[in-house]
């Protein structure tokens, strides 16, 4: 890895539980906030992503954390906390199609369990890790000037 | 062919109007979220029955060409007015998802 360049930007996205509406929100500012900073429009996207499906899991399996979003010359990156119950089986966790999303929110289509899975293919780099009724951290990195 | 080519051809009513002349590229039918956030591509329209808030969010990441509610499913006053903040485009069918997505497919495809 080359030595990581100097930040450009960093902010902090505070979440609340159980609030799904408001989920979508973050992924939405976090966007703005890439584009405003001239950041490649492959990166917004897939950033967007990577954040809106965080964000929901926040929402609805965390009692609240938060997301920071750092900008570098040459990354971005996206760090997920949160405290809960934290995730018992990472690798179960990454199944596609594992999910123990309740029915109240398989009815407004969440549930699928390919929101893991989504955030692992659109980033460049997806770190887990977990405590037992502590929380869960995940890091997202997207790698800039390549194409 | 526009947006609002399709809304003409396919009756659909417009809740939430946002750039009605981009192009539709395809379509996609589905009413899970992290389904669409994978496959869907930008300049699709995406047929669904959700109708809550976060199909504004996701259909403003995934740049979708507009959303198609089917069987007449009615929002709510706070989704159509964060679509229209947000540019998203919602139009409405009375059919079911099976018939608006053929006579999309024709239109596109056929
Ligand atoms: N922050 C978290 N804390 C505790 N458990 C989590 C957390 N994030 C995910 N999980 C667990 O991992 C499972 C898989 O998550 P994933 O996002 O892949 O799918 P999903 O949320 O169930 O469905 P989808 O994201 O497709 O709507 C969840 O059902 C849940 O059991
Ligand atoms: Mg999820």
């Amino acid at each position: 890895m080359p030595p990581k360049e100097k930040l450009l930007h960093r902010r902090v996205f505070i979440l609340l539980p159980g609030n799904l509406e408001q989920a979508g929100s973050v992924s939405g500012d976090v966007r703005r906030e890439l584009v405003a900073l001239g950041v490649e429009q492959d990166i917004v996207r897939r950033a967007g992503v990577v954040c809106f499906e965080g964000e929901m899991n926040i929402a609805m399996y965390s009692e609240g954390g938060r997301i920071i979003l750092l900008v570098a010359d040459d990354r971005v990156e996206l760090l997920f906390s949160d405290r809960g119950p934290g995730i018992p089986d990472i690798e179960l966790a990454r199944t596609p199609g594992y999910s123990t999303a309740p029915d109240w929110a398989r009815e407004l289509g969440f549930g699928a369990g390919m929101g893991i899975p989504n955030m692992e293919h659109q980033s460049d780099r997806l770190e887990i890790r977990s405590r037992l009724e502590g929380g869960t951290v995940i890091r997202a990195v997207f790698r800039r000037g390549r194409g | 062919m526009t947006v609002a080519e399709v809304v003409e051809r396919l009756e659909l009513e417009a809740l939430a109007a946002g750039e009605l002349k981009a192009t539709v590229a395809g379509g996609y039918c589905s009413d899970l979220l992290s389904d669409v956030l994978a496959h869907a591509q930008s300049g699709d329209m995406w047929i669904t029955h959700q109708r809550h808030m976060n199909v504004v969010a996701v259909a403003k990441l995934k740049e979708v060409a507009a959303v198609i509610l089917v069987r007449g499913a009615a929002p709510s006053a706070e989704m159509t007015g964060r679509a229209r903040s947000e540019g998203v485009t919602i139009l409405r069918s009375s059919a079911s998802a099976f018939q608006v997505a053929g006579r999309l497919y024709q239109l596109l495809e056929g």
